[in-house]
């Protein structure tokens, strides 16, 4: 206190890589643990099933793993935009059914797949316009009027389909999504412009901060981040790259999904840490009043989350499409449940305000992994379903107890 | 003397058959710590919430530097100059200080956050308080103590370069220690030329800084007095309306 010249306010980016990492490890400890418990859920998952089942760490089986986690992984990421306001929305998975409903009708009405994909986002919109409208103007609690839509959809896609309907859907560039890969070539470029996407968006970040002369963190981080990135990546498709098929024909090549969801997670990111809009979805995620006395549009924000999330979800009921090739009225009644579960399990708060997209990612390979693990070792879905509910009870917990440690409770009395 | 930052003269309020302000009149000068005292439910909240644009005041002048203003929103308070910290400060925890500080008024360059320009900034709104409890402006709100985010908030709104703020029990839930550190914050506020209203129960602290002090009494201003006229059993006795002030000075 004795010393006259104020004392320098840091920024967190001062130091070498030594005191980086301590700053890093001081704030895990302190709650903020983010995806670890689920990277390291993943890691423990696949050592015990690829230790129990030879048929797990198979190039087929991988790849597979991937496309049924691309489809969980858009669900979780839709949701996340409406978890991190605290809310829920039980309604997108049949939301997305009823969409891809239309969307058949579209077609089977003679036009072009590209208009119907078109009609179904706009369905999206429009359905998340409505939740959005009596969560934030009328003040019904999401849980219920999302549940009633939920029930809702149900019987629409009823009326729509029929009773026990299901119809083949035969488009090409539709089933290629999650069917078809790309030349191993692309799978390559792609990466590579995602490695110089992100190197140069820190380099961009660093300058700016130089320019101001604030302190920046070593180098070496950022190389180190882009270097594993691309490790990971670059395991990946090289994996992919191989022949995976037993039969004749070779299958090889990254799905085409994976690069799309990327592409998703990416903008999305984009979105919610570097816009304005997505300062103010955290900000209403975490103190609802505080941020309307900032001059924040509560409303506003809150009825655009439900838009993108009914949205995005639609995009997954797209995808699912894709994988199977029909439309059926008992469509995404359950997934909903699992992609709430990936993004809890992911990290993602259900306490409103902490969250990243790739927490949803991470999580919904966790829990495509538990599905496809088990179902190699032939128990049956009831076990599955036992391990997934227990999973997320105990994402939960570690949420709940986090956010103690981190002295979130003292907000809500 | 020069003209107040904010006068009210004449102010009511009444929530149906409830009269609240039954007529305030009210002064607050730059660089100055004004002081509003009064008993639990005496209307202090309620005169406040009429600044802010919360809840528009229904009769009365209010005159911002000696301009007639008629404030109805929040935004057109924060526009001419009024900003309030609130006693549960409205933070967001799950936020960073410069987050907090700029929420809702971020700057943006190609339509993107400017976090460079933003952390630059509220590290210098922070300086210019000398604010030494703070380790680092990227610190999520969550992991700060009582009295610094008290201090984010008040720093918030030097950032926001208010003429007048306004600040509701800022040491209520302090220690002693960190009840120090605020109030010296409030004078350094006042001392760059701000004008400070501040609401207390607590007449030591209002007599360490304040240099007037307002009375209210069931929705009535009953004496705005310089600290150094009167005493801490003088106040008392007009907060508890067993003693009247005869206007001496
Ligand atoms: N919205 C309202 N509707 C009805 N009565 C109200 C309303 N707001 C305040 N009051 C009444 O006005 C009176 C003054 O309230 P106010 O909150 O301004 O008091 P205060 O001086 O801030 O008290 P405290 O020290 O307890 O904070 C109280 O009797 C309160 O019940
Ligand atoms: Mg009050």
């Amino acid at each position: 206190m004795s010393n006259l010249t104020p004392t320098a306010i840091g920024s967190g980016h001062e130091g070498n890589l030594r005191d980086q990492v301590k700053a890093y490890f001081s704030r895990v400890k302190n709650g903020e643990m983010g995806a670890l418990p689920a990277i390291g859920a993943l890691v423990v998952l696949a050592g015990l099933f690829g230790s129990l089942s030879p048929f797990f760490f198979t190039k087929l089986n991988i790849a597979n793993l991937f496309v049924q986690a691309a489809e969980l992984t858009t669900l979780a990421a839709a949701l996340v935009f409406v978890i991190l306001l605290a809310e829920i929305d039980l309604s997108a998975g049949v939301a997305a059914g009823v969409a891809m409903d239309i969307f058949y009708l579209c077609l089977k009405s003679g036009l072009n797949w590209i208009v119907g994909v078109f009609v179904a986002l706009i369905f999206g919109a429009l359905v998340g316009l409505v939740l959005g409208w009596f969560v934030a103007k009328i003040g019904v609690p999401s849980f219920v009027v999302t549940l009633a839509f939920f029930l809702g959809f149900q019987g629409i896609a009823l009326i729509l389909l029929g009773d026990g309907g299901l119809f083949r859907v035969e488009v090409p560039e539709i089933k290629a999504i999650m069917n078809e890969n790309l030349p191993a070539a692309a799978g390559w470029g792609l990466l590579a412009l995602m490695l110089v996407i992100s190197l140069s968006i820190g380099l961009w970040d660093r300058a700016r901060r130089s320019k101001l002369g604030l302190a920046v963190r070593p180098l070496s981080i950022l190389l180190t981040k882009t270097a594993l990135i691309g490790l990971i990546g670059g395991f990946i498709v090289f994996f992919l790259n191989q022949n995976r098929s037993a039969a004749f024909k070779p299958i090889a090549g990254v799905p085409i999904v994976i690069p799309i969801v990327v592409g998703l997670l990416f903008v999305g990111t984009f979105v919610l840490d570097r816009t304005q809009f997505g300062r103010h979805l955290y900000a209403v995620g975490g103190n609802p009043e505080a941020a309307r006395r900032a001059g924040i549009k509560v409303g506003l924000i809150r009825i655009s989350a439900f838009v993108i999330c009914s949205m995005l979800a639609v995009v997954s009921g797209l995808f699912h499409v894709s994988r199977i090739g029909v439309v059926e009225a008992a469509a995404g009644r359950s997934i909903v449940l699992s992609g709430v579960a990936a993004a809890v399990v992911g990290g993602v708060s259900l306490f409103g305000g902490r969250g990243r997209l790739v927490h949803a990612a991470i999580g919904a390979m966790v829990i495509s992994m538990i599905d496809n693990g088990l179902g190699l070792l032939g128990l049956s879905a009831g076990i599955s379903f036992l391990v997934t509910g227990s999973v997320l009870a105990l994402a939960a917990t570690i949420d709940a107890l986090s956010r103690k440690r981190s002295g979130g409770s003292l907000a809500r009395s | 003397m020069d003209t107040p930052v904010i006068e009210l003269s004449g102010v009511k309020k009444s929530f149906g058959p409830v009269d609240v302000l039954k007529g305030v009149d009210l002064k607050a000068y730059a660089g100055k710590v004004t002081a509003l005292v009064g008993d639990n439910g005496a209307g202090k909240s309620t005169l406040i919430k009429g600044l802010s644009g919360v809840q528009p005041y229904d009769e009365g002048i209010v005159k911002f530097n000696g301009e007639a203003v008629n404030i109805h929103d929040p935004r057109q308070a924060g526009a001419i100059g009024i900003e309030v910290v609130y006693q549960d400060l409205a933070l967001c925890e799950n936020l960073d200080i410069v987050q907090n500080m700029f929420l809702g008024r971020e700057e943006i360059s190609q339509l993107t956050l400017n976090e460079s320009e933003m952390e630059l900034q509220a590290t210098k709104a922070l300086q210019s308080l000398s604010v030494r409890t703070v380790k680092s402006v990227r610190q999520k709100v969550s992991s700060l103590s009582g009295g610094q985010r008290q201090t984010v908030a008040i720093a918030r709104s030097v950032l926001r370069n208010a003429k007048l703020v306004i600040l509701d029990e800022p040491t209520a839930a302090l220690g002693v220690a960190q009840t120090e550190q605020v109030l010296n914050l409030v004078r350094r506020l006042a001392d760059s030329g701000v004008a400070v209203i501040i609401i207390s129960h607590n007449l030591v602290d209002v007599f360490k800084v304040c240099d007037d002090i307002a009375v209210l009494y069931l929705g009535r201003m009953v004496a705005q007095i310089e600290t150094s006229k009167t005493t801490q059993s003088d106040v008392v006795g007009y907060i508890t309306g067993t003693k009247t002030y005869d206007g001496a000075n």
